[in-house]
């Protein structure tokens, strides 16, 4: 056990499963990085935020793959090899490019298991960068989780930590259906405790990163850590919250939050992604229709405004959910409380 | 005690602990408390536990408010007898403060010192704390099925003043070897007399909680020159029964809600198990290989869903002194099994306690034990 960073606990999973399963293999564009250049160095970056350095050398070129910038084709081959035995992790760089390639995903690799009778299987991760607060104007930051979450046939996970990181990846690369394994970019740097040996984290099971009693907050990627901040914040202020971490949007554990509100009675869900058909419209639906009758308050959505990411910073921090914004949600459905009260 | 000020500081439960969460206070200041009475209630990432007064006096101020998590060592509190007056508490507390803030390092340092490390026993590689010196024999301690190191975190330290006390993870267990080639009795004390060749001791105190002390039982059977003595605590070998729900559900408990309904038949008080506590024994069961090491030694065990090993005899032969507790209340093996043991032994058998007496009730049984390894056991 040491201190890893969440680039290092995904490239500490991709190794792991790549000593142990000859049949694991990566392609996407610079995931060598650096290879094909006039300089003749080998492995230079390992992607554009060095997720993976060190593979092109440890495995060679037969399966550590740099593709042409053409995601159709690579996420379609890695679709096809999937189908025929292999268990590609192909890497599209930002989850932004999914456009080029929405097909491939969407008509076939979700599909086959279903379009084949069951006699397809589909073993592919799709990793992908997500998420604003780095500067990386409209086309690279958007959180697109959602629209995976909407397509049946597909297992969609967000970490919100390197140990996280790390046992979802796993789990993903043994995973036999399609998973869609979405990094947060601005996450890369954050470190933790991860264990040496490989592990797994089960799909479908919400993680509680805190446990209180007024107030339930459901938080996703990068949010969880913003939502244990305002938790901790408020727990001095005499507000206490328990704070969800679903871990996976598919399969999504309902039962965790249905639970919790029932407890606490109030519910605030934090959401990085456009605020209209997001994750945060689905839970609060899920609330309202089964749990309604626990609610104390209405539910409070901290989301971005319906916008494309700004490229300005001070507009870009405006945009962004942040620990102040979850700590002032909260007070907000802990004071329409004492008004019904009074 | 007249002038005198105790600081009351944020205690280590032994092992990894690094900081610990002032779950709540359970004495308002100015309310005066007799030593060993429970002061507040401390969280960790193992278990929940209360700090017992290390003396009598005053509880003259809550440095720490209940929900602050703090660094070990970090005061939280003050305790003094009435005369003494605010104003020298006050600056005490200023005091402790400022002293504490400049000597953060060579505590670091310390406790480097009494990190675990891997030591190579036979096939296995053993993941081993080891603290503490003195003449005394060394005590070694023996976990049960599923357990790692943790569960002697409120006995290791505890007993360490004036002699070595070791603990390890077993074979499959914690940060040991995952891979168990022999899961008997016989082939774990195998590995536990490997493991005291390692550290180079010829004779030690043995203390085994549940199946360790199965492991215990068999170790003097087998190496009957290592043992000096044996502390039992709710030991397997003297029973036919075991819970085999309980041990099939600790198993396979894939989910974090199944786990805690398992860890709960482990105590007494079910308040004991958190949330932290479960997810701590989730994190070592997701570890690639921890849950065939768990099914091959239950097999080798645990045959036909009952103990395979009867130890009686071995106890009623014993030449060396043996203490056993076992809680009433015990779920997973029944204290029934304590009625099968010679009068030589000391029993301590613990009401309204689960099958972790060590945990439950660690003062009870560190208090015992100081005094059976210094009273009962020639040096």
């Amino acid at each position: 056990m040491s201190k890893k960073s969440f680039r290092q606990a995904i490239n500490e999973a991709l190794r792991q499963e790549m000593r142990r399963d000859p049949r694991v293999i990566l392609m996407g564009e610079d995931v060598a990085g650096g290879r094909g250049g006039t300089s003749g160095v080998k492995d230079a970056w390992g992607g554009v935020l060095g997720v993976t350095k060190g593979l092109l050398t440890e495995f060679g070129e037969d399966r550590v793959l740099d593709t042409p910038i053409s995601e159709a084709s690579y996420i379609g081959a890695a679709a096809g090899a999937a189908a025929t035995g292999l268990r590609p992790v192909a890497e599209l760089m930002f989850v932004d490019f999914i456009g080029s390639c929405l097909d491939q995903v969407l008509n076939q690799a979700a599909k086959f298991r279903y379009m084949f009778g069951g006699k397809a299987r589909t073993p592919m991760v799709i990793r992908a960068m997500y998420g604003a607060g780095f500067n990386a104007a409209a086309q690279h930051s958007q959180s697109l989780y959602p629209l995976f979450t909407h397509i049946p046939g597909l297992k969609v996970v967000i970490p919100s930590s390197p140990y996280e990181a790390k046992g979802l990846l796993i789990e993903a690369i043994r995973d036999d259906d399609p998973v869609i394994f979405l990094e947060n970019k601005v996450m890369y740097d954050e470190e933790e405790d991860v264990p040496d040996e490989s592990y797994t984290i089960p799909f479908g099971e919400a993680n509680l990163t805190r446990e209180g009693e007024d107030v339930t907050i459901v938080a996703i990627g990068r949010m969880v850590g913003m939502a244990n901040e305002a938790a901790d914040r408020l727990e001095k202020q005499g507000i206490t919250c328990t704070v969800i971490d679903p871990r996976t949007t598919s399969p999504f554990d309902e039962d965790t939050i249905l639970e919790c509100v029932e407890e606490t009675g109030r519910l605030v869900v934090v959401d990085e992604s456009s605020p209209r058909c997001n994750m945060a419209c689905d839970i609060s639906a899920l609330v309202a229709e089964r749990a309604f009758g626990a609610l104390k308050a209405p539910i409070v959505r901290v989301v971005p405004p319906h916008t494309p990411v700004p490229f300005s910073t001070p507009l870009e921090k405006l945009y962004m959910p942040s620990a102040e914004k979850i700590e002032a949600a909260v007070k907000n459905v802990m004071k329409q409380h004492a008004r019904e009260v009074a | 005690m007249t002038n005198t000020i105790v600081a009351l500081t944020m205690p280590k439960f032994g092992l990894a602990m690094t900081e610990g969460k002032l779950a709540s206070w359970l004495v308002e200041p100015g309310q005066s408390v007799k030593q060993g009475d429970e002061l507040a209630d401390i969280e960790t990432s193992k278990i929940t536990s209360g700090y017992e007064s290390p003396t009598a006096g005053v509880l003259r101020k809550q440095v720490a408010p209940a929900g602050e998590t703090l660094p070990v060592g970090a005061l939280i509190g003050v305790l003094a007898d009435p005369a003494v007056s605010d104003a020298d508490i006050e600056a005490f507390v200023t005091r402790f403060q400022a002293e504490q803030s400049t000597g953060e390092e060579a505590e670091g340092a310390n406790s480097a010192d009494t990190e675990p490390h891997q030591v190579q026993a036979g096939e296995y590689s053993l993941n081993v704390r080891d603290v503490g010196t003195g003449d005394d024999l060394p005590l070694l301690l023996i976990h049960g099925f599923g357990g790692d190191i943790s569960n002697w975190l409120l006995t290791q330290d505890a007993l360490a003043s004036g002699r070595r006390v070791i603990a390890f993870d077993l074979p499959g267990h914690g940060a040991s070897t995952k891979a168990v080639t022999d899961g008997s009795l016989a082939g774990l004390a195998g590995a536990v007399a490997d493991l005291l060749d390692a550290l180079s001791i010829s004779k030690a105190h043995v203390m085994g909680h549940s199946l360790g002390g199965g492991i215990a039982l068999t170790l003097l059977r087998d190496h009957a020159d290592k043992v000096a003595s044996l502390s039992l605590v709710a030991p397997a070998g003297l029973e036919k029964a075991v819970n085999m729900a309980f041990i099939t559900g600790f198993i396979e408990a894939d989910r974090n809600r199944a786990m805690q309904q398992e860890l709960e038949k482990l105590v007494h008080d079910k308040s004991l198990i958190g949330r932290k506590m479960v997810d701590s024994v989730m994190r070592a069961r997701r570890l690639d290989g921890a849950r065939d090491a768990l099914r091959t030694i239950a097999t080798a065990c645990f045959p036909n869903g009952e103990q395979g090993d009867d130890l009686r005899p071995v106890l009623d032969a014993a030449k060396v002194p043996v203490q056993l507790f076992w809680g009433e209340a015990d779920e997973v093996l029944p204290v029934a099994g304590a009625e099968n043991v010679p009068s030589s032994v000391k029993k301590h058998i613990l009401p309204g306690v689960g099958h972790l007496p060590q945990l439950e009730k660690a003062s009870d049984v560190n208090k015992e034990t100081e005094e059976f390894l210094k009273e009962r056991v020639p040096a």
